[in-house]
């Protein structure tokens, strides 16, 4: 191992002393102040001591005593170098790939939603999950794909747990992309009806990115940099003539959309960049968002520290203690949990962890770098979200994230009776309206919006500039949300359709041809269908869908985290060290007691303002007695019908985990009952070769 | 000594923005190609490119 397990000098010994105490000291800080405001540097040197601790120690540790890396074994990059996909690629260039291919907008959005509860149960969550959880299950994966000449999470426990654990993986993993992406598309249709400037901004962006698509396939072939510079200055011109469209009457009027029009935008958007050649839409696109997303990541960090914010949500609120928050139902345990996954632990990194980062690793050490380095950043992101949904007053950030189907009176008169932190008028919410830009701030739910106001106003306290100013940062924040959040839908929809056509050409084997446009048009249409009809439940529900999507999401992406997690605690133990296996068991275990309890609880609860099936119940009941109008039967009924598949999906959901689990629990028995069990697919040692590698390692 | 640093600092900073945004990647697939397969054709820039991207975007290389 390159770095030692404890500091040698006596200089070292004091340094990371002073770290771990100033580390604890903000941690102590943030836990038990009880005043007005606490400032948000705090939050960045509790998280920074803590990454640095956790990376410092327990990652050495188990990349010494439970992987046991050996820097002088040959790579996939090195073994099968081939200039295209598998090449052994510089420690830095790799972190830059492996950090933009996880870092999507889950970490800012559920911090934000989660925030109901005040700041402390999240921003502990954020902490004690990436470093022994999220950091680890990449870094773990990682290193078992490496050892198998970078083979995929499916493949991965399909081998070595057998073919439960590969149909599992499958499955969950198309479950997931189904969840996640109709979720994210009701963050967007959130964030743009009624705000005919960010839907304008929006739709702007799509011929920007053409055009950036066929310059850099027609025009100048390859030239990533020059295409994407020319690209970033189109988005900001974007902004600004949103701006001009919102000014005229007749073009404001065209581009103001309800969240209905909003959502089908979105779903023909879906389906065109998955029909639509890559180099046309997606791939252009996702180097413009992938620098946006960089670019503001690091200058919203810049912004905090010069800023200094203070944090003005309580440590608690109330909904810590009641279970009835107001932007979604649920107690603290397991709901924190589950709405905070990406930030913490994300199962869908395990799928870029295995794969696709592996093949470009030109040594086994810089897994620890890689793996749980860039968790680690991206968990800072989720830090950074805090901090922008908390420096908002408490009443200001439940009036944007609530929808009580209420009038903008009413609804700032409930905000207001729940204490004196929280108070907030209609005369503040329609000023900060107008800063903004926008016709009203009440129920944009979702968390894209008060995630942009606090980012806003930070930017331009920051950076200062005129009062009109203010506007255009809030939208350029809506459009730098959007884009990436457009890379993941159209990214999922379109790797979503081939795992469709894998799945489906055991039924009907032409369907599998990914090569037959007709097949690639059908496949897409099917994926789409399928995320769209759950965008769709999200869109009619008069409550805003956040609700009860986003749980359904944390449940499943949880539960992948659990499937890798089980995949890497079998392989752990084949390698003989049962002693070790809690450092993925643990996590484990937790994931599992989470994803259970909250699935049993979202279907099974009584109150229908929580469980799929009360709430499906209740719903019914209402048509029954005739509570409903007549024009609006027919979409209850389909309210009906989609809650109870969303109790279905819950429920599917955590018997799948379980499955998994006892598969590999099956296993172990086996092994240590001296029975045969699946061998350790591991390939073979062949030594390094440095000469090979010269030039890669930084 | 000093203006020396800073510009090659800059041109390290320069070099590492055009790899890890694969601005680069078709000249580093020629390096390659003529060491391990000396005297054969490489591919085209534009062929190169096309299939480095369809590469890319079948396989899961986004996160939520």
């Amino acid at each position: 191992m390159s770095a030692s397990l404890m500091p040698k000098t006596i200089l070292a010994k004091l340094t990371w002393a002073g770290i771990a105490l100033l580390g604890a000291s903000a941690i102590g800080g943030i836990a038990l102040h009880r005043g007005e405001s606490i400032n948000a540097i705090w939050f960045v040197f509790a998280a920074i001591c803590t990454y640095l601790i956790a990376f410092r120690f327990y990652s050495a540790w188990i990349c010494a005593k439970v992987l046991v890396l050996d820097e002088t074994r040959a790579t996939p990059a090195e073994r099968f170098n081939n200039g295209r996909d598998f090449i052994p690629t510089n420690k830095w260039v790799v972190f830059g790939h492996h950090f933009a291919a996880i870092a999507g907008p889950g970490p800012l959005i559920g911090p934000t939603l989660a925030m109901q509860f005040g700041y402390l149960p999240g921003t502990i969550w954020i902490l004690v999950g990436a470093v022994l959880g999220g950091c680890v299950q990449d870094m773990v994966i990682m290193f078992c794909s490496t050892r198998r000449d970078g083979r995929s999470l499916g493949q991965m426990a399909r081998d070595e747990l057998g073919p439960i654990g590969g149909w599992a993986a499958m499955i969950g993993t198309m479950m997931i992309m189904i969840i996640l992406i109709a979720v994210l598309g009701l963050v967007i249709v959130k964030a743009m009806a009624h705000d005919p400037w960010a839907t304008a901004t929006v739709v702007g962006t799509i011929p920007v990115a053409m055009l950036i698509g066929l310059y850099m396939r027609g025009i100048r072939p390859g030239r990533v940099l020059e295409g994407t510079a020319i690209g970033i200055v189109l988005l900001l011109v974007c902004v600004v003539g949103g701006h001009w469209v919102d000014q005229n009457e007749a073009l404001r009027h065209a581009f103001d959309w309800d969240a209905r029009q909003a959502a089908w935008f979105v779903m023909i958007y879906g389906f065109a960049a998955a029909a639509l050649p890559v180099w046309l839409l997606l791939a252009p696109r996702d180097y413009l968002s992938t620098f946006l997303k960089l670019g503001v990541v690091f200058m919203l960090a810049a912004a905090i520290l010069v800023l200094m914010p203070e944090v003005k949500m309580p440590a608690m609120t109330e909904f810590a203690r009641t279970g009835m928050g107001p932007i979604f139902k649920g107690d603290l345990f397991p709901f924190v949990f589950i709405t905070i996954a990406c930030g913490a632990i994300s199962g869908f990194h395990a799928l870029v962890s295995s794969g696709t980062t592996p093949k470009l690793l030109a040594n086994e050490r810089e897994i620890r770098m890689i793996g749980y380095g860039s968790m680690a950043l991206e968990s800072f992101v989720a830090i950074m979200a805090v901090i922008a949904a908390t420096v908002l007053d408490p009443g200001v950030y439940f009036a944007i994230n609530v929808d009580f189907g209420k009038g903008a009176e009413e609804t700032a008169a409930m905000i207001s009776s729940w204490g004196p932190q929280y108070q907030v008028t209609v005369e503040q919410m329609k000023a900060l309206a107008v800063e903004m830009g926008l016709p009203s701030l009440f129920a944009r739910t979702g968390g894209a919006p008060s995630l942009a106001v606090g980012m806003a106003s930070i930017f331009h306290s920051t950076f200062g500039g005129e009062g009109e100013l203010l506007k255009f940062w809030y939208h350029f924040a809506i459009m730098f949300e959007v884009l990436f959040i457009l890379t993941t839908l159209d990214a999922g929809t379109r790797v979503g359709r081939f795992m469709l056509q894998d799945l489906g050409k055991h039924a009907w084997k032409p369907f599998g041809d990914v090569s037959s446009y007709p097949m690639t048009v059908l496949a897409s249409f099917i994926f789409v269908s399928a995320w769209g009809y759950f965008l769709w439940q999200g869109v009619t529900d008069p409550k805003g869908g956040i609700r009860f999507l986003w749980p359904l999401f944390g449940i499943s992406n949880q539960l992948l985290a659990g499937i890798a997690l089980t995949v890497a605690t079998g392989i752990i133990i084949k390698m003989g060290k049962l002693r070790f296996a809690w450092v993925t068991g643990l996590p484990l275990t937790w994931l599992a007691v989470i994803c259970t309890t909250a699935a049993v609880q979202k279907v099974f609860s009584p109150n229908p303002e929580m469980g799929f099936w009360s709430g499906a119940n209740a719903l019914a009941a209402k048509i029954a007695e005739g509570a409903i109008p007549a024009e609006k039967i027919a979409e209850t009924w389909s309210q009906v019908i989609a809650l109870r598949i969303d109790a279905a999906l819950a429920l599917f959901f955590a018997i799948v985990l379980w499955v998994v689990i006892f598969d590999m629990l099956r296993m172990t028995l086996r092994l240590r009952a001296g029975k045969p069990v699946l061998p350790l697919s591991e390939s073979g040692y062949v030594k390094s070769d440095p000469r090979l590698l010269a030039g890669t390692h930084a | 000594m000093r203006e020396l640093a800073f510009a090659a600092g800059l041109k390290r900073a320069w070099s590492y923005l055009r790899e890890v945004t694969g601005d680069d990647a078709y000249e580093r697939y020629l390096e390659h190609h003529r060491e391990a397969h000396p005297g054969e054709a490489p591919l085209s820039r534009d062929r190169f490119f096309r299939e480095r991207q369809d590469r890319k975007w079948s396989r899961i290389s986004r996160c939520c």
